[in-house]
């Protein structure tokens, strides 16, 4: 190759000076960059405020927290769900409340007086909106009647229909002024039943009787609750801040009459997320004050020293038996050799392995009241053996009754979260090990499982029910026939009979009697087979104090909460 | 240049009309009941609230009433937030996940062109191998494991320093930006850079480059004019595209760095059936990616004089 031949631009030398103009290029591209991100900094300032001062801030008596999710519908007389509940539960101040060990302690109302026919509140003198003005019983009043309006539209509409009219109202065969309740004076609210209700007191505490101020209701033109500055407060919190779905402010509220609570000044809730995983990881990085802990975290956490607690959040789920006609499950037999086959605690303890799930002996949760003691310390329910001989006794005879050949399979309808598909998976290998059962598992997402469930598509259902109010009520009458939470069409007048009891008995000792009828009856007519209490596991900064997990009311509660001084 | 951006607008809106429409009517099929609870209704609460959204109606009449919102503007209100109007949620959470998407695309788009040309530059060379390693682990890893492995990460490192390098999650600052920012452009941008090489490599072949080197011209200019100009059109081509799926796509990242952006309320309103939240972010993402498409087509006849020709 002679000298001349050679190009004037080698490969070597190209690659080179174009590798030096791409470093060039990309020296401008970091810069073009650099620039951009400056400007678009300023340009989010206002759609995220989520920058926390840290976990705890003992200089400034605040705290950080986080939300599962965007609180649904802050306007009491409309919202269904916990979160709302949560936030609720710390800017608004219903007839009573609950104190630190969850029982119930005069909120609003001083005092008040259950009767046969009705009840009455005396309202305190220091219960003031946060505009100064003082809560009378009007405001009740006008709440109430909001309820039951037709127009409003209140899903929980039916848990005030203990309150004279309160159904015929909603059904709109009566004007909203003739609900039972009225304002006797500016402090004290008179209530008229429908039949004898001795729970009314639990009742009330409860978020669809909070009360509301008229004009300052027609004032928010069909916007209350919508912003912060869209609802009047008149908890130991106001809501000062909040931007949808990213971030919310509590502060304490200096009009709030109850020295024994909100000592915190703020409260800054700064992230709004599901995700378990990422709320760990601010939790590590201590940029909020608690979070919740997974089976999966327990690990680690233990290796972290952490002080773990648990609450039970009062939710007892269960396999729900579809009774109406036609279907296998309406079966007694069948039913009987389903419940012989298997057995809770190896479901709790051997396959989901949260540490504060309990096995489930009961309709009635372990933690629910009864006249003076815990209701299942008083009537323990019958003790469950499982028997797979028995059990497979009772399959025969099922099929014999059926008049058929071999058993078709039975259809498992279940949610999609990850505990309702393995607990599913588990009862599909557990019924065909022990009674040669085929079992179909339905997976549904949540609307399209509630859809399958109303219209009975199903055998069997993996469903839970949560409390309402601090009664056993709110379990006891899930199996009367009127009611329509009782998806699998239980029907039985022995039942119903006990659950009317329990509706009005006056007598305490009488009507806790009748709810251990309705325990007893459902474990011998195998209304569900009842699966575990949920629980949870959660793990709070050391330097916070008070901090409360609740059963019935506001899931988390940090109204009692305060910062420990060294 | 005129007539041929109103012809594609003319399009684009009978393109989102078809959207709605479809979306609307299959919305309606889904097995399931929007207004499903925990609890159970009686039927006098239960008729009360389908009149309130306007559900008692047959449903060809709420589809002629909901083109006429529609066409207002209107999407309604939420059903899960029954507070918020549907324009709200996406006028307060759409720029936060444009934000994020702008950023992650920039980055992409730079990181891709970039890396792009050096593979190609570097071709069978060691910087080409390492470099395309790390293409292939971005485009086969999705997202959310990146996302969370990322903040594991960050958690450590900030433990580590002591101090808070940069926000684990959360909204507001820069700093909270930066790094779902670069998660979520990762994908896109391995996905560019695979793009860019094989196109420059392209380019590098042809004649026309062989033709500047022959008459000499000084290496950086040929590199830049010949070479890059030429190989970045098909990255043009897809960035339009990229910009909507990653503000549209931003769903999982929002969710591990808890960013208070519009993905979530597109995802969670399909599962809760939440139908005026997923009838106005379909149409709204819809009509996003069609305008996404048509200035994709524009820039092209400015860049590519042959395309403008015709």
């Amino acid at each position: 190759m002679s000298e001349t031949a050679k190009p004037v631009l080698s490969d070597d030398h190209f690659t080179r000076s174009a590798g030096k103009q791409l470093g060039l290029y990309a020296l401008a591209a970091l810069g073009v960059l650099g620039g951009l991100m400056a400007l678009l900094s300023f340009a989010v300032g206002g759609t995220g405020g989520g920058a926390g001062g840290g976990a705890i801030d003992s200089d400034n008596n605040s705290i950080t927290i986080t939300l599962r999710q965007e609180p649904p519908q802050l306007d009491s007389g409309r919202s269904t769900d916990a979160a709302s509940f949560s936030v609720l539960g710390h800017v608004m101040e219903g007839l009573l409340s609950y104190d630190r060990a969850g029982q119930l302690i005069p909120g609003v109302a001083e005092r008040w007086e259950i009767r046969e026919d009705g009840a009455t509140f005396w309202l305190r003198d220091n219960a003031l909106w946060s505009d100064g003005k003082p809560v009378t019983a009007d405001d009740f009043v006008f709440a109430w009647r909001r309820v039951v309006d037709p127009e409003t539209g209140s899903q929980y509409a039916f848990i005030t229909y203990p309150i004279k009219n309160a159904e015929a109202i909603t059904n709109g065969d009566l004007p909203i002024q003739t609900l039972g309740v009225s304002a006797a004076s500016d402090r004290q609210l008179e209530v008229t039943f429908e039949q004898a209700t001795p729970y009314f007191d639990k009742l009330v505490a409860f978020i669809t009787f909070l009360p509301a101020r008229e004009d300052f209701f027609q004032s928010t033109n069909g916007r209350y609750a919508a912003d912060a500055d869209m609802l009047l407060y008149n908890g130991p919190y106001l809501l000062t801040d909040w931007v949808h779905g990213a971030s919310m402010r509590w502060t304490k509220n200096p009009y709030y009459w109850n020295d024994e609570k909100g000592f915190l000044d703020e409260i800054n809730v700064a992230y709004i997320t599901t995700d378990v995983n990422a709320k760990l990881n601010l939790f590590k990085d201590a940029q909020i004050a608690d979070t919740d802990l997974v089976a999966p975290m327990l690990p680690e956490a233990m290796e972290r020293r952490w002080h773990i607690d648990r609450f039970m959040d009062g939710t007892v789920f269960f396999l729900e038996f579809n009774h109406r006609e036609g279907r296998i499950t309406k079966n007694k037999n069948f039913r009987r050799a389903m419940q012989l086959a298997q057995d809770p605690s190896e479901l709790v303890y051997k396959v989901l392995k949260e540490a504060a799930y309990i096995p489930a002996e009961s309709l009635f949760p372990s933690w629910i009241q009864g006249a003076g003691d815990l209701f299942r310390k008083q009537h323990p329910p019958t003790k469950h053996q499982m028997d797979i001989e028995k059990a497979r006794e009772h399959l025969e005879l099922a099929r014999i009754e059926l008049g058929l050949d071999a058993w078709p399979p039975i259809v498992l309808l279940t949610g999609d979260t990850p505990v309702s598909t393995l607990s599913a998976e588990y009862y599909q290998e557990l019924f065909k090990r022990n009674l040669g059962l085929e079992v179909r598992i339905d997976l549904q997402t949540f609307k399209q499982r509630l859809a399958k469930m109303t219209s009975g598509e199903f055998d069997l259902v993996l469903s839970g029910w949560g409390p309402d109010y601090d009664d056993a009520l709110t379990f006891g009458d899930l199996f009367s026939s009127w009611n329509l939470n009782n998806r699998g069409r239980y029907d039985s007048a022995e039942m119903d009979g006990y659950v009317r009891i329990a509706q009005s008995e006056l007598d305490p000792v009488k009507r806790m009697q009748a709810f251990a009828e309705i325990q007893r009856l459902s474990y011998e007519d195998i209304v569900v087979l009842p699966m575990y209490e949920r629980g949870w596991s959660f793990v709070v900064d050391p330097r916070l104090d008070g901090l409360i997990r609740r059963t019935v009311g506001p899931e988390v509660d940090y109204t009692y909460a305060s910062i420990k001084r060294e | 240049m005129w007539s041929f951006i109103l012809k594609r607008l003319a399009q684009g809106v009978i393109t989102v009309w078809f959207i709605a429409t479809a979306t609307f009517f299959a919305m309606h099929n889904v097995p399931g009941d929007p207004l499903l609870n925990d609890r159970a209704m009686t039927a006098a609460i239960r008729a009360n609230v389908e009149a309130k959204y306007g559900l008692d109606k047959p449903v060809a009449e709420q589809y002629v009433i909901y083109l006429g919102n529609l066409i207002r503007g209107d999407f309604g209100i939420s059903f899960t937030q029954e507070n918020r109007e549907v324009n709200d949620i996406i006028r307060e959470h759409f720029p936060v996940s444009a934000t994020l998407g702008i950023l992650a695309v920039l980055f992409a788009a730079a990181g891709g062109v970039l890396w792009g040309a050096l593979t190609a530059l570097y071709r069978n060379r060691m910087p080409d191998y390492v470099i395309m390693f790390f293409v292939i682990l971005g485009i086969s890893v999705p997202s959310f494991v990146i996302a969370a492995v990322s903040q594991l990460m960050l958690v450590g490192v900030n433990s580590a320093l002591g101090v808070t390098l940069l926000p684990v999650a959360g909204w507001g600052t820069l700093s909270h930006m930066l790094l779902p920012a670069l998660v979520l452009g990762l994908g896109t941008m391995a996905y560019l850079t695979r793009l860019m090489r094989s196109s420059m490599l392209e380019v590098i072949s042809s004649d026309y480059v062989r033709t500047a080197k022959a008459k000499g011209l000084p290496a950086a200019r040929i590199f830049t004019k010949h070479q890059l100009r030429n190989a970045i059109l098909p990255v043009i081509t897809v960035l339009g595209p990229s910009i909507a799926a990653i503000t549209t796509g931003g769903f999982v990242v929002e969710l591990v760095f808890a960013i208070p952006g519009l993905g979530r309320y597109f995802v969670q309103a399909v599962q809760q059936l939440d139908y005026t939240v997923i009838m106005g972010t379909t149409v709204f993402y819809g009509a996003f990616l069609v305008f996404m498409v048509i200035v994709v087509d524009v820039l092209y006849g400015l860049i590519d004089p042959r395309v403008r020709m015709q």
